[in-house]
């Protein structure tokens, strides 16, 4: 108790001068833009610079734009459809990996399924150019499947990671007890593994959603000439400046993603 | 479905069979578990690992007059990726245009990877040392930027600093400034928008090795007469360097290959290296070319996992 700091009240060995601070800064600063991007989307005025009053026409407009109804569209459509693909294969292949003694080759079928979260995107989605353009001539098939076969993969190891966790954190016991009870494997898995799994097969769906949605890379390879999805449609308008249009699309993009991660920690949060 | 047959087999069986029945029963499950894989291993190869091969093949061909590729051997491509055939005089020399990109790629990112580290590990460390319920809402805050659209943080960042922007409207307002300052289409602006967007990939696993961090080690220090840097500096940042780490390389590789931010915040000028591939299979049609510098960003990007998972190897060695 020699020590000088230990005379002094209230000291605390976790704290470190300054680091309150910086934290404090970090979170204005993570948060101080996205909140003005929110308040500029709100305002009345064609210039960003100046403020002019409350209204919702930046809203109104991108509703009534068609592009925009077609991209948003497009947008849901290939996530929807990509999400539930991906967050299916993605529970079969969770409980192929999980909980039972590993199989020769299991730890390749994990490395693949990871596989996409290794390799920059730049490089996934030039592959995917080159293979998908190979195809579209051989086949002269130009639609949205695609895109979707592309987001499916790239998906997948999201949905895998919440689906994995909840399968680990669930015992073996009350499934043996059902196949002690004569339960078929199938009315075991029906009734016994499936109930307990939903909370993450809903979670990992949704994290395949979110990441579905907000993919630009990728789709800004595969796509189609004429099939601009949510992002990418908003990419093209970026030029000098952003119009308000954009700020309007952007918080409704915010709110959906926030809306999704806050559900998504309540449902991991239930779980436990 | 496949855990229940395993289970139940043995049940079924009389004592007398019953090492072969397992043994038949051992092997109908390692079936039935590769079939559930394969919807997701036919998904991934397909449309994501197995293209990376044909990225390869498409490296070593010519390229075609109007994009796409002539089905000959070339290894133009790749010579192009570093050397730089004169239009006049065919003379050689070194492709002074990528090579700068390439630099440009390699100093944003570990800029990027810096910053991060510098607002990072404090709020890490503040977001560990939070009482319990207040701890989850803080490290929420963190995760909620992480799930939302990049290219929408992206325009953020945009609006903060363009010319008519957020930070030149008050800096003039304020009378700091007369002329906007120059902030968009600068590598300044890239560095900015990368550490903005990938901040929250260094919070989150700096965070998870303070959160392990045992406190009596800390206190040890003070009693030996450590101040509270230097007990920061000698024990505290040692013990959590595979956090520090694993930050770096999950904010390193994303901004060696990123597009989206340096497509947006440094406009057509200021490319890094996944804007330079875009742009050969765009107004460059070299597609060869622009395969053989996606495979030169994969081998980069397969260099610092390969680091880092030795690093982290071993670090776990280190302690048992």
């Amino acid at each position: 108790m020699a020590n000088p700091l230990f005379a002094r009240r209230g000291f605390s060995v976790k704290r470190i001068p300054g680091f309150t601070t910086m934290a404090l800064v970090t979170y204005v600063i993570l948060y101080a833009p996205i909140l003005l991007l929110i308040v500029y989307s709100f305002n009345n005025g064609t210039s960003l610079a100046v403020w002019e009053g409350i209204s919702f026409r930046w809203y109104e407009q991108a509703w009534n734009n068609q592009a925009v109804q077609e991209a948003a569209i497009r947008s849901l459509v290939v996530a929807t459809i990509a999400a539930t693909i991906a967050s299916t294969a993605a529970t079969m292949a969770a409980l192929a990996t999980t909980r039972k003694k590993p199989f020769r080759g299991m730890m390749g079928v994990y490395a693949l399924i990871n596989q996409p979260l290794m390799v920059p995107e730049s490089v996934t989605a030039v592959g995917l150019l080159i293979f998908f353009a190979i195809i579209k001539v051989a086949t002269g098939y130009t639609g949205l499947v695609y895109l979707i076969i592309a987001h499916t993969a790239f998906c997948i190891p999201f949905a895998y990671l919440p689906i994995r966790a909840r399968l680990e954190s669930m015992d073996l016991s009350l499934e043996t007890a059902a196949a002690d009870l004569y339960a078929t494997p199938w009315v075991a898995f029906k009734r016994v593994t499936l109930p307990l799994l939903w909370p993450g097969i809903i979670a990992g769906l949704m994290l395949a959603f979110v990441i579905s949605l907000d993919d630009v890379v990728i789709t800004e390879f595969v796509k189609s000439a004429g099939q601009e999805t949510l992002p990418t449609y908003m990419l093209g308008q970026l030029r000098r400046t952003v119009t308000p249009e954009v700020n309007a699309i952007s918080t409704v993009l915010l709110d959906a993603g926030v809306i999704l991660v806050s559900f998504f920690f309540m449902l991991n949060r239930k779980g436990r | 479905m496949a855990q229940a047959e395993a289970v139940s087999a043995p049940h079924l069986t009389d004592i007398h069979s019953g090492a072969l029945a397992g043994e038949e029963a051992r092997k109908q499950d390692i079936r039935s578990r590769w079939l559930l894989s394969l919807p997701a291993i036919l998904l991934i190869t397909f449309a994501s690992a197995g293209p990376l091969l044909i990225v390869l093949l498409y490296s070593f061909l010519t390229p075609g007059d109007y994009g796409n590729v002539v089905w000959k051997f070339s290894t133009e491509g790749w010579v192009s990726v570093v050397i730089q055939r004169d239009i006049f005089d065919d003379t050689l020399q070194l492709a002074d245009a990528h090579l700068s990109i390439f630099w440009r790629s390699l100093k944003l990112s570990m800029i990027t990877t810096l910053s991060t580290l510098v607002f990072g590990i404090p709020t890490a460390y503040f977001i560990a040392t939070r009482p319990g319920r207040k701890r989850d809402l803080w490290l929420f805050l963190i995760t909620i930027p992480f799930w939302t659209n990049l290219l929408v943080r992206t325009i953020a960042v945009m609006e903060l600093i363009r010319a008519e922007g957020v930070v030149n409207n008050v800096l003039r307002w304020t009378g700091v400034i007369d002329q906007p300052i120059q902030m968009m289409f600068t590598d300044f602006a890239i560095a900015l928008g990368m550490t903005y967007v990938y901040l929250p990939l260094m919070v989150l696993p700096v965070y998870a090795s303070i959160e392990k961090l045992d406190f009596r080690l800390v206190e040890a220090g003070y009693d030996l007469y450590a101040n509270r840097w230097r007990c920061f500096w000698r024990v505290i940042l040692p013990l959590v360097k595979p956090g520090v780490i694993a930050g770096s390389i999950l904010v390193f590789i994303p901004s060696l290959g990123a597009y989206v931010t340096p497509r947006v915040l440094g406009g057509g000028k200021n490319l890094m290296f996944g804007n330079l591939i875009e742009l050969q299979f765009g107004q460059g049609r070299d597609w060869p070319l622009g395969a053989a510098l996606a495979i030169t960003l994969m081998v980069l990007v397969m260099i610092a996992l390969i680091y880092y998972v030795r690093v982290s190897g071993g670090n776990r060695n280190q302690h048992g």
